[in-house]
């Protein structure tokens, strides 16, 4: 009991850390920076669901990033136009707001569609290709399928995307100008509390029967089948969870950084948000949180000293971790204790249950 | 046997406790704000393109030209008494990134100006950070117009000073029906739109106008239908490696400069070297400045560039970038401070001879008066003069003095 006590202790204090220590500690564009990687980390934190505890590894998180973002997007774009078309339209051609964007205008709908836009899709995707019974690389290059193509139709369609461009220059976020410190700071705190929110939902549902039924998909689905459980159910909800994730991060990232554009969303950057999450420890929650923010912060750092250096070494520090520690930077503790138990030739304890990796 | 609940948050709680204490030690460096950069000896400017990425070929000649720039203010005792001192960041060929590099030199270095960005989407994605931040941006390559933010001072050409030129050119030369190609984004679009207003205005006709995606390399289809529709010239906005297979697949087809001439507004010495030459010598290009400009101080500028890149050529946007450099440093000499209002003040009307000769900063829309060139590539690959605008052009991004462009913007 006291290690529960201990666990929520270490929770209370990376949460102190967030919202008192940082907000204090660091200068404005510093805290907007940990704001965006704090996004990176709430689409992470799907990935770390989807792919640690469910075994789906997804490269195509950047297109539900993205359909949360562009949705945040078109609303704000709106919002500033005031009635008038957005001003990319205008360079672009284009005569009449096309009507995909009129529903966008009111901000519930905006808002509802940042999540529902990436569940329908994730639903109508799992569903097609989990019945089937595509597994495995099969469905990783069906999700990075599905990222090139989505950048594709995005820049092809300037008029409705604004194509290379994407989506930038918002002069109002909610009644609030985002480039003014008091802003961003807000912005920072709700990035923060959205993402220790989902990470306990996160933590709930793995702890949960359905959690154990998920990781049980993962290391055998085929017996999980036998035992009457229909695993496309399981993994069809766990994978438009984490979409509903990455929409979420992609909403938050758009006021917070000021753009949103196909770059943001194509293959490369859905792979890096997965080598964050492996390099951090995909079989638990927090090394896919912490992954995705330490990996972004060095990449920001790193760019800063030796530009076009930090792809080498975010390249290097995929290798090492996958053949030296395979559970990544948390799962490094646990590598370490057993070949410490070895060493003393005390016998390792036996192979941790998967879920128990997990916590 | 039971785990700890958390255990795994243990490690994280470190990196990022150590990553907060490295960061913190930086909140000191806000003391000296205010007057943009101007500290202690030195003045910071930011220089601010892609080092990496896609766009790195053409960006890094193009941060090379503006170091040469700070060099020889800095070897000429800087200003205001004071060293110039460039800061050095990499977009990564990326539009966010681009923003949030801007931010970055504005808020933590505070620089005094940036100079940097090449693509209109780069510009696009910095322009809120230095309209809110009320900082100043030199961005030094040709776009499409249709913009004037009063905290981007633009030393490439506008359309009216290079797209309409190109366009008379052909026009005087007797070419009336013409075929719009073009990669698929901003500029190109935008330009198109300018080209189809102006040819309506002027009796040519547009039998087509095709876009293919940046990287696009399969031109063959595209070579065909510009075969069938037997234009008298192609208006091409095509940009990077495209124009490489575009220009093979033309000329393999049996379409020379001869039989078809192909203007392009993207294509300057340094493209020149990656399409090769065999495949593009001969066709017409529609610029400011080339490296045969004549002129005492083109031929300083390009002399001085080799002794520092051996091989190298120098280009439009190369020289807008120096210019930019020099401008700003005129600018600040003139205000006798590096504030941003008294430098946008100090610059409206500014005049320097620069290397594409007379260049004088227009005050309302913080563009410049520049001359319009038409060239032709050369078999050696640079490329030579053909036709210039007697006089460098009032620059007019809206287009409002063009009675045929009423509507664009």
């Amino acid at each position: 009991m006291s290690d529960r006590l201990r666990g929520y202790a270490l929770f209370a204090s990376i949460s102190l850390l967030l919202l008192v220590v940082a907000p204090l500690a660091l200068p404005a564009f510093r805290l907007d920076e940990l704001a965006k990687y704090l996004c990176f980390a709430i689409a992470a934190l799907g990935i770390g669901l989807a792919w640690g505890q469910g075994g789906m590894l997804t490269l195509g998180q950047g297109v539900f990033f993205g359909l949360g973002g562009y949705a945040m997007a078109m609303y704000l774009k709106l919002h500033d136009a005031g009635g008038d078309l957005p001003d990319f339209m205008v360079w672009s051609g284009v005569e009449h707001l096309p009507a995909l964007w009129k529903p966008f205008g009111n901000v519930g709908i905006a808002l509802a569609a940042v999540v529902a836009v990436s569940v329908a899709i994730a639903v109508v995707l799992g569903v097609l290709v989990f019945r089937q019974r595509v597994r495995g690389a099969y469905f990783a290059i069906l999700t990075q399928a599905l990222a090139a193509a989505f950048v594709i139709l995005l820049v092809g369609q300037q008029g409705l995307t604004g194509g290379t461009n994407g989506l930038t220059n918002f002069y109002d976020v909610f009644g609030r100008d985002p480039e003014a410190e008091g802003t961003q700071r807000t912005l920072y705190f709700v990035t923060a509390i959205v993402l220790g929110v989902l990470y306990l939902g996160a933590r709930q549902l793995v702890k949960s029967r359905f959690g154990r039924l998920l990781v049980a998909v993962r290391d055998g689905e085929d017996r999980v089948r036998f035992l009457g459980y229909n695993p496309a159910t399981v993994k069809t909800v766990t994978f438009a969870i984490s979409a509903a994730m990455a929409g979420l991060a992609g909403a938050l990232f758009v006021p917070v950084v000021g753009i949103i554009s196909p770059s943001l969303l194509g293959v490369v950057p859905s792979l890096e948000l997965v080598v964050a999450v492996a390099v951090g420890g995909r079989y638990a929650l927090a090394g896919a949180v912490l992954g995705a923010v330490v990996m972004n912060y060095a990449k920001t750092s790193f760019s800063e000293q030796w530009a076009g250096g930090w792809l080498y070494l975010e390249g290097a520090l995929f290798i090492l971790v996958m053949t030296l520690a395979p559970k990544g930077a948390v799962g490094l503790y646990e590598q370490a204790r057993d070949a410490l138990a070895r060493r003393r030739g005390v016998p390792a304890p036996a192979p941790t249950a998967p879920q128990e990796v997990a916590a | 046997m039971r785990k700890p609940f958390f255990r795994p948050l243990a490690v994280a709680a470190l990196l990022p406790a150590a990553l907060l204490t490295a960061c913190g030690g930086e909140s000191g460096d806000g003391a000296n704000g205010g007057s943009g950069g101007n500290s202690g000896n030195t003045i910071k400017v930011g220089v601010l393109h892609s080092l990496s990425g896609t766009m790195a070929i053409s960006e890094v000649t193009v941060k090379n030209s503006e170091m040469l720039a700070i060099e020889e203010i800095n070897a000429k005792g800087g200003v205001l008494g004071k060293k110039l001192e460039a800061v050095t960041e990499d977009g990564a060929s990326d539009w966010p990134t681009f923003a949030q590099k801007a931010q970055k030199l504005i808020k933590k270095d505070k620089v005094a100006t940036v100079f940097g960005g090449w693509t209109s989407a780069s510009r696009k994605a910095m322009l809120p950070v230095f309209e809110r931040n009320k900082a100043l941006l030199w961005y030094p390559v040709q776009y499409e117009g249709l913009e004037s933010s009063p905290y981007i001072f633009y030393t490439g050409a506008t359309t009216n000073q290079q797209i309409v030129p190109g366009l008379d050119y052909l026009k005087e030369k007797g070419k009336k029906k013409i075929y719009l190609v073009g990669s698929d984004y901003v500029f190109p679009r935008t330009a198109n739109k300018i080209i189809k207003a102006y040819a309506k205005a002027n009796g040519m006709e547009v039998l087509g106008e095709e876009y293919t995606p940046l990287g696009h390399t399969e031109y063959s289809t595209l070579v065909n239908k510009i075969g069938e529709a037997k234009p008298d010239a192609v208006f091409n906005t095509l940009n990077g490696d495209s124009n490489v297979a575009f220009f093979k697949q033309l000329k393999s087809a049996g379409f020379d400069a001869a039989k078809l001439p192909v203007m392009s507004v993207s294509i300057a010495e340094e493209e020149v070297k990656g399409i090769g030459v065999q495949n593009i010598a001969g066709q017409p290009v529609a610029w400011n400045y080339y490296q045969t400009t004549a002129g005492e101080q083109n031929a300083a500028f390009v002399k001085a560039f080799q002794a520092k890149h051996k091989g190298a050529v120098t280009s439009d946007p190369m020289e807008a970038g120096y210019n930019a450099v020099h401008l700003w440093a005129a600018a600040v000499t003139k205000a006798g401070s590096t504030d941003v209002e008294a430098v946008k003040k100090a610059a409206a009307g500014l005049s320097l001879d620069l290397p594409e000769g007379k260049v004088t900063i227009d005050g309302p829309t913080q563009h410049v008066h520049k001359t319009a060139r038409i060239g032709v590539i050369q078999p050696d690959g640079l490329i030579k003069e053909v036709w210039s605008s007697k006089e460098p052009i009032k620059p007019d991004p809206y287009l409002k003095s063009y009675p045929w462009a009423t509507g664009l913007s």
